[in-house]
């Protein structure tokens, strides 16, 4: 009888003190599954604010593989006892369950990018057009809380790109600006550009040389063939390769680009071609050194100071070598015309060689050498939009001043 | 007819890329690596024919001993020299190719380049003359920037001063329209290749 | 020819004598140069003092030998305040010729300050195509930089965890020494919004004012008088710019000697001619 009461005793006694931990037991498991249907709250401790409003949609004027996320700020964001440090943007494929982290952003932000990769291969791949559920997390130094979940968004791309409309605008204004001064040379309309020392001096140079009977120089500069100031440059060649066959003075062009070099053959050929003397034409005269800057340079430099070449023309893209260049044909005795698109090598230029081309001058350099309508059509149409910049910068000017931001915002880029 | 295959390949090609910019879509962005994939593997099949136009060129002028002509012998040396060298004892630091990138070719590039100092000085010599009111007014605006380098004890201050003035103000105002004049006139001469107004690229038969 | 028609064109090759010595006395010669501190050169310094223990900051390092003069001491000394203060460094390459460049400061600095690779810094090493490289790093440093400089998976250290993209970082500076300072600004700052600041060659650095006054940049560190005048501002024990300052004073103090005496030569052989006529 002793012995049951005390066994009674002691199954009383463990009931008693495992009732608690029972009981809270069940309060977690009870607070767990209302947490998949409303906020869940640490209860722990003193957790902050949940953030509010949570809204998930396609981020504009991407490939499809992005979701923004914006939310209302928890109200301890930047105040109070549990004060939000951060927020921790959670993401999954349902709405009940297995959220996953995908992003952190500190406190006072409202609005994070969740972006992943277009390659199904890659671990951070986004898919597009599927479904994703968000919810934020906002985290004090010693608790958190989470929002509710947001309605589902998927991801897809654009087929314009929004941000960029206004340099869209502005290429297509300005191409309607080129094809209709082009179509007006067409028609016979006498077009007025103003005269360039340096393109002028372009048949004095090549006269000189003839005279002298050393050859011409021409560099082609250290850019690609895709480089707009190399195109530029090329097209000038052929005409000065026609003026050089006219006058039958030799022409030395070393290139930098095995690209260039094929191209640059085809139009001294062309300007051979088009002056009628084909036979003159000597393949060797253009020739690839190499792509190294300063090794270019050096055999560059060798060549003006072996030949004594009487006019070296320095047309296209031009980096450091810029004044080694110069001052090289200037201690060989050249004259110099030199023309680029690489503002901070302008200054060299103008200090070391006898007429330079600036900038967009290079580009109209062909135009101006061929004197062929067409071309100096677009040569009025650059005249026209540089116009049309102008009444642009002093309306955005006094639009700023006087705080009229529609104007303003009309040119805003977002890329 | 001839003609008219290269042209439409390049009115093609210029629209797409054109277009492209503005259409941020997957198959935009895919089509536009796998051009940027060709441009490259292009170049790399050109470099072989600039390598043989080198070893022609310097060929021709040895064997007819044209004028410095040895300096063709010693470039032909340093082209095969690397040419054999990287693939057949690796590239990576302390095989020769490396010893001789190192210790041949990067101290003559930084020569080349120290050359410069010296050539400002004379081009300064040379053409920072008054002889209009142009050429004095780059004159002291040369002297300006350059002083700011020298301690000029009470006058560093305003010497400063001026000197970011004319970098922020005259300075940018300058590049900012050179800018824009070169973005106007890369636009027209990229239409004028596009639309095949401009086809000097092409030769002749 | 008179006097002042020999100073009008003097061979050059006095003036390449004078540029040779005015290069070599100073060096052997002790002197200090004050520098003037400029507003970008502090607001880049200005940042890095704000950073704080465990802050995460990308160094790119595009510069090749021969900006090595000028972008060296400023990288150098940005990288030690930076291990000073405990912030993370993440090192990355852009340019074809400066890996084993950017290999030997990241050695050196990280011994000096006892930091531990793949904990307190990562070098994630070079790749080509800038342009690319700098948009893929906006979406995942792990698309260009599976592992790091030495062959390492990034994602078995420590101190890539959680580490995902631009948006994990404070800023980017960023040494160059040609165009890929554009695409930083174009692409990283306009597309990705991170703050960008520059450290560029002396020629450059007016072409870039324009991006701090249009706050794409939050500040420009420009040639070697830049580099000294950080190394002043940081107070760094190896002053090898402000070393070079002695040299350029010089220099330009020639360059400014010719110009005049070229000059005077100019206008007293005009008002001579002038008088015969």
């Amino acid at each position: 009888m002793k012995n049951k009461f005390v066994f009674r005793n002691k199954v009383l006694l463990i009931f008693f003190l495992t009732l608690p931990f029972l009981l809270l037991g069940l309060n977690t498991s009870s607070a767990q599954e209302a947490g998949e249907v409303k906020a869940l709250v640490d209860s722990s401790a003193q957790a902050p604010a949940s953030p509010t409003d949570v809204v998930a949609k396609d981020a504009p004027n991407d490939n499809g593989h992005a979701i923004v996320v914006m939310w209302k700020p928890s109200a301890d964001d930047g105040a109070g006892k549990n004060n939000v440090l951060s927020y921790e943007i959670l993401r999954s494929d349902n709405s009940d369950t297995g959220f996953v982290v995908r992003g952190m952003v500190p406190a006072g932000t409202n609005q994070y990018l969740d972006r992943g990769a277009r390659e199904k291969e890659d671990k951070n791949y986004f898919p597009s057009h599927k479904n994703f559920y968000y919810k934020i997390r906002a985290k004090s130094d010693v608790s958190f809380s989470e929002s509710k979940v947001s309605a589902p968004a998927y991801a897809f791309g654009q087929w314009f790109h929004t941000g960029k409309t206004s340099i869209f605008l502005a290429t297509a204004i300005f191409t309607f600006f080129v094809l209709l001064f082009i179509n007006m040379a067409k028609k016979g309309k006498e077009l007025y550009v103003r005269p360039i020392a340096g393109i002028d001096a372009v048949d004095e140079a090549i006269g000189r040389a003839t005279e002298m009977g050393r050859p011409i120089l021409y560099i082609l500069g250290l850019g690609s063939a895709g480089d707009l100031a190399t195109i530029a440059s090329l097209t000038i060649l052929s005409r000065v390769a026609k003026k050089v066959a006219e006058y039958q003075t030799s022409l030395l062009v070393p290139v930098a680009d095995p690209v260039v070099l094929t191209v640059a053959q085809e139009s001294v050929k062309a300007g051979y071609y088009d002056a009628g003397r084909p036979d003159a034409y000597k393949e060797d005269s253009v020739w690839y050194i190499t792509s190294m800057q300063f090794a270019y340079v050096s055999a560059v430099n060798g060549l003006m100071l072996r030949e004594r070449t009487a006019t070296n023309l320095y047309l296209g893209a031009f980096y450091a070598e810029s004044l080694l260049l110069a001052e090289t044909g200037n201690i060989a005795g050249s004259i110099q015309i030199s023309g680029t698109d690489q503002v901070a090598q302008i200054p060299f230029f103008i200090a070391a060689t006898d007429y330079t081309l600036i900038g967009e001058e290079l580009y109209a350099a062909s135009a101006y050498l061929g004197r062929e309508p067409l071309l100096l059509g677009a040569i009025k149409a650059q005249d026209w939009g540089k116009i049309l910049i102008m009444i642009s910068l002093l309306l955005g000017a006094l639009a700023a001043t006087l705080h009229f931001d529609f104007f303003v915002n009309l040119f805003r880029i977002k890329l | 007819m001839r003609w008219q295959y290269p042209l439409l390949i390049v009115f093609l090609g210029g629209l797409f890329m054109a277009v492209q910019y503005f259409v941020p879509l997957e198959f935009s962005e895919r089509i536009y690596e796998y051009a940027l994939d060709w441009i490259i593997i292009v170049g790399v099949f050109t470099m072989c024919l600039g390598l043989w136009s080198l070893f022609r060129v310097s060929l021709a002028k040895i064997q007819t001993k044209a004028p410095a002509w040895g300096y063709n012998y010693i470039t032909l040396a340093g082209l095969f020299a690397m040419l054999i060298l990287g693939p057949a004892f690796g590239i990576e630091e302390g095989k020769p190719f490396m010893t001789l990138f190192w210790y041949i070719y990067t101290p003559i590039q930084a020569s080349m380049f120290a050359l410069l100092a010296f050539y400002i000085a004379s081009a300064a010599y040379r053409a920072f003359r008054a002889r209009t009111m142009i050429a004095t007014i780059l004159l002291v605006t040369a002297t300006i920037i350059m002083l700011r380098l020298i301690p000029l004890g009470f006058l560093s201050g305003p010497n400063q001063w001026a000197v970011n003035w004319i970098l922020t103000v005259p300075n940018m105002a300058a590049k900012r329209a050179i800018a824009m004049g070169i973005g106007l006139g890369g636009i027209a001469t990229a239409l004028k290749v596009v639309l095949g107004i401009e086809r000097s690229y092409m030769g002749k038969d | 020819m008179g006097f002042y028609e020999r100073l009008m064109t003097l061979d050059r090759r006095w003036v390449y004598l004078a540029m040779a010595l005015s290069v070599a006395i100073p060096l052997f010669i002790s002197f200090q140069v004050p520098p003037y501190i400029t507003p970008e050169v502090k607001s880049v310094y200005d940042f890095v003092e704000s950073l704080k223990q465990g802050d995460r900051l990308l160094l790119a390092i595009d510069y090749d030998p021969m900006g090595m003069a000028e972008l060296h001491p400023m990288a150098l000394t940005i990288s030690r305040q930076c291990f000073a203060k405990g912030v993370k460094l993440f090192f990355v390459t852009l340019s074809q010729n400066a890996p084993g460049m950017c290999e030997q400061l990241v050695s050196k600095v990280s011994k000096e300050f006892n930091k531990k690779n793949g904990v307190d810094f990562v070098y994630l090493g070079y790749k080509p195509y800038p342009g690319l490289v700098i948009l893929s790093m906006g979406q995942n440093f792990r698309i260009s930089f599976p592992m790091d400089y030495y062959g390492t998976y990034v994602d078995s250290m420590p101190i890539m965890q959680g580490i995902r993209n631009y948006d994990d970082m404070k800023a980017v500076i960023a040494f160059e020494s040609g165009w890929v300072a554009d695409s930083w600004i174009a692409d990283a700052n306009g597309r990705y919004k991170i703050s960008v600041g520059l450290g560029v060659t002396g020629v450059m650095a007016a072409d870039y004012f324009p991006y701090v006054q249009s706050k794409q940049i939050f500040g420009l560190i420009g040639g070697l008088k830049g580099a000294a005048e950080y190394e002043t501002l940081a107070k760094a024990k190896e002053r090898s710019a402000s070393r070079g300052m002695k040299v350029q004073t010089v220099t330009h103090a020639v360059v400014i000697l010719f110009i005049i005496v070229g000059n005077i030569g100019f206008f007293m052989s005009k008002k001579r001619k002038g008088k015969t006529e």
